[in-house]
């Protein structure tokens, strides 16, 4: 069996002080501490963000970016929200399925929304902060939605990065979220043409540590944050974050099943890019999906034809079995409507601007030059790409313009306060849940508690697929004293 | 709808032609329709000025 598909995103938010000078950082600031309070502290302790996976560790180069001193917390959903490089983030908790992803991807939209309506309550008259849910301003900066997958230690990480690379070229032609200009070369940004992707004009290697200069396809970061002996986890910043619930479904759901073949040893061997990142760039600028990619055999093929491939063999895979530790209803959910996106996208039929978000972006942009009669590079296309990721409901064009819902703001609602049940999550949750006053600090596989007394005392969540609630609930019974809770805890 | 019933009573003889018009009301013309009513909205909400708005959005590169 493949390894379950443990997963995770986590997301910068774009922000904007309107009315005023505050920069970046204190709008992020009071943006999360206005939701938060800002209480408990991460812990560091146990992060090693210079551990690479093919080796070695650059562990002193990184160290002194860490910002301990600004806004960070963990909340009752199991995610931890801070001020990172200048922006928001939510960093959701550990998922098993890519419907609970997309769940908690919408869940931090609403924390963000709340967030900026209880920071502006407490700003002047016609100061207001403003968030996107992008990944670039369109002058040459960008900001990542990050996707983390649990693998296998088997998959040679060289292979895996070789493997997988062919999908994270073409699945933007589904799951793109568009962009009006260009920003490649960086320094020389423009407002004229449209492309599919919002990422992809910042990745310069195929392969590398880095993740905010010289950024790679696939970032060799190793911090499984559980067993490093078995496991890691593999951390994606290739992607765009997208507005269209569908596509971030399929975003999470189609890299799941991917890896898994990899890890089955079913993955073609070769289906490999010759220059992938020269590709990743051609592929976004592929509207009329005319160009062909040069594989290392020499053979060539659309971005549509190397997603149709991969497409076909997860569907056989998993008809013979293959798991990825989802459900089956999920499984074929995912399936199901990734192969709705790629018709739609092929034939560009009425399904795509309903699943698509560069299709349903570039419609409102074409619809608006026409109507106007404007020039390619005017800057009014411009906002309407960024208005279509503002969180905003009643300026965001992305709510307006009839996307397909695959999860109920009733579900997403529980979801702004309720963990996963079937992760770690749960319990980290829970912790938060009844006792945040008495935790000192959490990490995402251990949380520090101050039960009195001189010494602290470390819970150790080392497993992902454990502290769930079928295996914790009855420790929470009849709201326990934090003391009583470790009793029941040790008692085990 | 109304205007269309008047016209045929008005003139039966011609309803052979008022059919090939209501069949085209497929679901493309659903979409161009609703994308007039879209760019109604887009001229509503769009930042009043946009240009600077634009001129103004610039972030901290992050990850």
């Amino acid at each position: 069996m493949a390894t379950p598909k443990i997963c995770g995103i986590e997301t910068e938010y774009g922000i904007l002080a309107i009315g005023s000078d505050m920069g970046p950082i204190a709008a992020s600031s009071l943006v999360v501490g206005s939701y938060s309070g800002g209480t408990s502290s991460w812990d560091y302790s146990l992060e090693r963000p210079g551990e690479d996976a093919r080796g070695f560790t650059l562990d002193d180069q990184f160290l002194p970016e860490i910002e301990v001193q600004l806004v960070n917390s963990v909340l009752t959903n199991g995610s931890r929200y801070y001020v990172d490089h200048a922006h928001p983030e939510i960093s959701g908790p550990e998922c098993t399925n890519a419907l609970d992803i997309l769940r908690y991807d919408q869940a931090a939209d609403e924390i963000l929304r709340r967030s900026l309506d209880l920071a502006n309550q407490q700003l002047p008259q016609g100061v207001s902060i403003v968030a996107h849910k992008n990944n670039s301003d369109g002058k040459g900066n960008s900001y990542g939605s990050h996707e983390n997958y649990l693998v296998s230690r088997l998959v040679p990480f060289d292979q895996l990065a070789a493997f997988i690379t062919p999908h994270f070229v073409t699945r933007q032609i589904i799951v793109g979220a568009g962009k009006v200009g260009s920003e490649f070369p960086a320094n020389r940004p423009t407002f004229e043409g449209f492309q599919i992707s919002q990422r992809a004009d910042f990745f310069e290697e195929e392969i590398g540590l880095e993740t905010t200069i010289k950024r790679p396809i696939v970032n060799t970061r190793d911090e499984p944050h559980c067993d490093p002996t078995h496991l890691r986890r593999f951390h994606v910043i290739v992607g765009d974050a997208n507005m269209s619930q569908a596509a971030t479904f399929v975003r999470v759901g189609s890299t799941q099943l991917v890896l898994a073949l990899i890890e089955e040893g079913l993955y073609p061997p070769h289906l490999v890019i010759d220059d992938p990142v020269a590709e990743i760039r051609q592929v976004s600028r592929d509207l009329e999906s005319t160009h062909k990619i040069t594989l290392h055999d020499g053979r060539l093929m659309s971005a549509m034809e190397i997603q149709r491939d991969l497409y076909d063999r997860c569907v056989t895979a998993v008809a013979c079995g293959m798991d990825i530790g989802s459900s089956p209803e999920v499984v074929s959910l995912v399936l199901s409507t990734w192969g709705r996106m790629l018709n739609a996208v092929e034939t560009m039929n009425d399904e795509a601007p309903r699943l698509i978000d560069w299709v349903a972006k570039k419609r409102l942009v074409d619809g608006f030059r026409d109507r106007h009669g404007l020039k390619d590079g005017d800057p009014r296309l411009k906002a309407i790409d960024l208005q279509y990721h503002d969180l905003r409901p009643n300026k965001c064009l992305a709510f307006k313009c009839g996307l397909e819902t695959l999860v109920p703001a009733s579900e997403v609602a529980l979801a702004v306060d309720a963990p996963p049940e079937d992760t770690r999550a749960y319990m980290r949750g829970m912790l938060m849940r009844g006792y945040s006053e008495e935790i000192v600090s959490a990490n995402w596989d251990s949380i520090v508690v101050d039960i009195g007394g001189d010494v602290l005392k470390r819970i150790d969540m080392p497993d992902p697929l454990r502290g769930t609630r079928t295996l914790t609930e009855r420790l929470f019974e009849g709201d326990p004293s934090l003391l009583t809770l470790l009793k029941r805890l040790e008692g085990r | 709808m109304a205007e269309r019933i008047r016209k045929s009573a008005a003139n039966s003889s011609h309803t052979e032609e008022i059919a090939p018009e209501t069949a085209v009301e497929s679901p493309q013309s659903d979409l161009v329709a609703e994308l007039d009513d879209l760019l109604d909205e887009i001229d509503e909400v769009l930042e009043t000025n946009a240009e600077e708005f634009v001129k103004n959005y610039v972030q901290k590169g992050g990850q």
